[in-house]
């Protein structure tokens, strides 16, 4: 696949190999872990060839923090998931182990898959983090760290505060909310069920296979009826043995099928992300006005409002002209400064508003698109199961017709 | 004494065989004439029916309802040309426990010859539903190749109790008619009551005892496995239709994607229905048959020891005038009769298990080809299915 970034050339990137690694890790101690192999080719436009222009080993905990950091810094994109850490949704023959390698292999293609999603998305294609990333093996971790995004990042708390208290979000964006969260129920409904179903057509399929044996000892004390029996069997046990390849094309779909699972997280943030600015402004704007009516009631000499200055001062006396002069000054100033941050951040609250919604348009599209596709690949797949079945059967069932 | 059906049945089966001294003996009369010998001849090798002269068909379930019981009769319809039918065709009612007294009776009266089982007499209640329009259509199958196996069997065919069981108006006062007289055969064969005990069995009919038990093993190793298969594919239907509709739900918070995906749950939904017609009909066409032909070669094992205890009862017999000095050289009359016995039996016993070999191969090919077409069909449908929302699934939609 090759996409256009900022080195305005085409690139391709590929997670070419896996492989398995000891090594310390930041308590010192031994860990086994897998790291992958990150190729950078750039193709010339001339005549299409590739030439490799970079090679480096990264492991799974360095794609999170790219991730992470990019949660931070483009916090109005609908950013990339990463495969699962852990194998779920497994059905019984599929190994949950993280070091199996059919989980290894697929994580591959999920990590190259997050990568190539990156590289072909307008905006995070041109990130220098990024690109240190697939460039920069050495020291890229302090780099990212540098930028001190961390800090920068919500706390989940806060996130959570604002979501129960705040009074006007966008409409879109609460629905938007509501379908994500939908979304991923649903999804993860399907792939509960998909893998029993995975299961329980294994156990059909290796059952078959029973047949072969015990027609192959019948056979051996007939006659005429021996020889069909014993072909029969013999196609008993290749019908037995096309499930393994039959459900490990099937895993390809239930992957496509938990991208967009974790896809359902990431439109979540944007849109809790947007809970927050609101949120902010709301408590601001509500700050500023209290801050307005306070100045009016110092200035005019009315309480309308209970304020502590207003019951000490009728417990202890009136305080004087020149000290309510300086505070409504204070007043003032703060008044004057909340003003313009409350214009900043309605602004940024608008912007963010903009360019969020953008990216989630072409967040829908592409997911319309990928999940017809991964539809049509799943439909092709049982077409080709059908076929299989009727090609075995057929075959056996010349061998009865010959007993 | 033997039936004169089988001094006539004998000279295609074995012609090594000794015939016995003396003609048709007296008292019973003999079958029809040439002509029909010739067709219970040709009857054994012809399959596709042109010189069959009789014809039976079981249909036509009814329930009844009495005071007492609740039953169900089935319609057995004759046609024939022979003459010992009065007319050319007959339809009568009868039940369960009609066939099992016919087969009872056919034990009895042809002890020499294997007689087809039945399907199971009992039911644990509860568990299968006796009224069901599955378990009666199942057993109707069964029954009607109960007597086709008869029909098709040049001795029992001729049977008289089988020609009663066809053609009586009121079969229960026949029924009672018979349990006071015995048939004279039935009477001489019961005489061998066992205390006698064969020293070895001859090497062909060892065989056909060593075939008989493997066989069985097999078979029954062969509907476990079918069992097996039909409970998985019954837990695979039922996880497919909760998948199904998880689609369905899922297209409703779509837009574009609504119709492929309501598209995908109606497929799977028609693929689980193609599985429900699978198992149901390997549940009422397969299993039964394979049940049904472990207990013929329990049937047939039966027959062969009963044949052990024949030839045991002559051998002694032998052995006893051998000791006898007096009687030599002369074979007393008796003596001679167990010899005639063991020898119509054996042939008898061979011609039939021939017969039931042949039979089998049929029988289990149109069985094995009869399961694989199911499984065709079920991925026929199911392939159809799915080729069918491809285009639905590439459909472009326009712009809203």
């Amino acid at each position: 696949m090759t996409h256009n970034n900022f080195w305005l050339k085409k690139i391709e990137i590929s997670v070419s190999e896996a492989e398995k690694r000891t090594g310390r890790n930041a308590m010192n101690m031994q860990e086994t872990y897998t790291a992958y192999l990150i190729e950078t080719r750039s193709v010339e436009h001339t005549d299409g060839q590739s030439v490799l222009t970079d090679s480096l080993w990264r492991r799974y905990s360095e794609f999170e923090l790219l991730r992470n950091y990019l949660l931070v810094y483009y916090p109005h994109i609908v950013v990339p998931p990463l495969p699962e850490k852990r194998a779920e949704f497994v059905w019984h023959k599929l190994s949950a182990d993280n070091m199996d390698p059919d989980f290894v292999e697929r994580r591959r293609i999920g990590l190259e898959n997050f990568l190539l999603r990156i590289a072909s998305h307008p905006i995070l294609c041109r990130d220098k983090i990024f690109y240190l990333f697939l460039t920069q093996e050495g020291n890229w971790k302090e780099t990212v760290n540098e930028t001190g995004f961390q800090l920068k990042a919500d706390s989940r708390l806060k996130a959570l505060n604002a979501t129960f208290r705040v009074k006007n979000p966008d409409k879109r964006f609460t629905d938007l909310k509501h379908y994500s969260d939908e979304l991923q129920s649903v999804i993860s409904h399907l792939l509960r069920v998909r893998a029993r179903v995975a299961d329980r057509l294994y156990g059909v399929y290796k059952v078959h296979g029973n047949y072969g044996r015990v027609f192959s000892e019948w056979s051996a004390i007939e006659k005429e009826m021996g020889d069909g029996l014993q072909s029969a069997g013999h196609h008993m046990d290749v019908y037995a043995s096309s499930i393994d390849d039959i459900l490990e094309d099937e895993e390809h779909y239930a992957d496509q099928l938990k991208e967009y699972l974790f896809y359902a997280e990431a439109l979540r943030a944007v849109c809790r992300k947007h809970e927050l600015m609101q949120y902010d402004l709301e408590m601001a704007a509500q700050d500023l006005a209290s801050k307005k009516q306070q100045c009016e009631e110092l200035a005019t000499g009315t309480v309308r409002t209970f304020s502590l200055k207003g019951m000490t001062t009728k417990l202890f006396g009136q305080e004087t002209p020149e000290q309510r002069e300086a505070r409504i000054k204070v007043l003032e100033e703060q008044i004057n400064e909340g003003e313009q941050q409350l214009k900043s951040k309605n602004l940024e609250g608008r912007e963010f508003v903009k360019n969020a919604w953008a990216d989630i348009e072409r967040f829908k599209e592409q997911k319309n698109r990928d999940l017809k596709e991964a539809l049509i690949s799943y439909a092709v797949m049982q077409i080709s199961m059908c076929k299989k079945g009727i090609q075995v059967w057929t075959n056996a069932k010349e061998c009865f017709n010959k007993m | 004494t033997p039936s004169p059906d089988l001094l006539m049945a004998r000279s295609f089966g074995d012609k090594d065989l000794i015939l016995p001294n003396g003609g048709t003996p007296a008292g019973t009369s003999s079958p029809a004439s040439s002509s029909s010998l010739l067709n219970r001849l040709q009857l054994d090798d012809d399959i596709d029916g042109e010189t069959r002269d009789l014809f039976v068909i079981v249909d036509d379930p009814k329930k009844h309802v009495c005071t007492m019981e609740t039953y169900i009769t089935y319609r057995i319809t004759t046609k024939s040309t022979r003459v010992e039918f009065d007319l050319p065709e007959y339809s009568v009612r009868r039940r369960y426990q009609d066939f099992d007294w016919l087969r009872s009776k056919l034990e009895e009266s042809q002890p020499t010859h294997l007689i087809p089982p039945l399907p199971e007499k009992f039911v644990v209640k509860g568990v299968v539903d006796r009224f069901s329009e599955e378990f009666v259509e199942t057993r109707r199958k069964a029954l009607d190749k109960f007597l086709k196996r008869i029909t098709d069997h040049p001795v029992l065919s001729f049977n008289e109790h089988f020609n009663v069981f066809l053609t009586a108006k009121d079969l229960n006062a026949y029924k009672k008619q018979g349990i006071a007289l015995l048939t004279r055969m039935g009477e001489s064969v019961k005489h061998v009551t066992g205390g006698y005990k064969l020293r070895t069995r001859p090497l062909e009919f060892a065989a056909i005892g060593d075939y008989l038990d493997t066989f069985a093993l097999k078979l029954g190793t062969i509907d476990r496995i079918a069992q097996r298969i039909i409970k998985e594919e019954i837990e695979y239907l039922v996880e497919l239709r909760e998948y199904g509709p998880v689609y369905s739900t899922w297209s409703t918070l779509e837009g574009e994607l609504a119709e492929p995906l309501e598209g995908v749950s109606a497929c799977i939904g028609n693929c689980s229905t193609a599985l429900e017609e699978l198992t149901d009909d390997m549940t009422e066409d397969f299993l039964p048959v394979l049940r049904e032909y472990i207990l013929y070669s329990d049937s047939m094992k039966s027959v062969l020891k009963k044949r052990d205890q024949v030839q045991a009862e002559y051998e002694a017999k032998l052995e006893a005038v051998a000791l006898r000095k007096e009687d030599r050289p002369k074979v007393p009359a008796d003596v001679e009769k167990c010899q005639d016995r063991m020898e119509c039996f054996n042939a008898d016993l061979k011609a039939d298990m021939e017969r039931w070999q042949n039979n089998k191969r049929q029988d289990f090919r149109q069985l094995l080809m009869g399961m694989a077409d199911k499984n065709i069909q079920y991925y026929e449908k199911c392939l159809m299915a799915w080729e069918s929302i491809i285009p639905l699934l590439q459909e472009k939609q326009e712009a809203k």
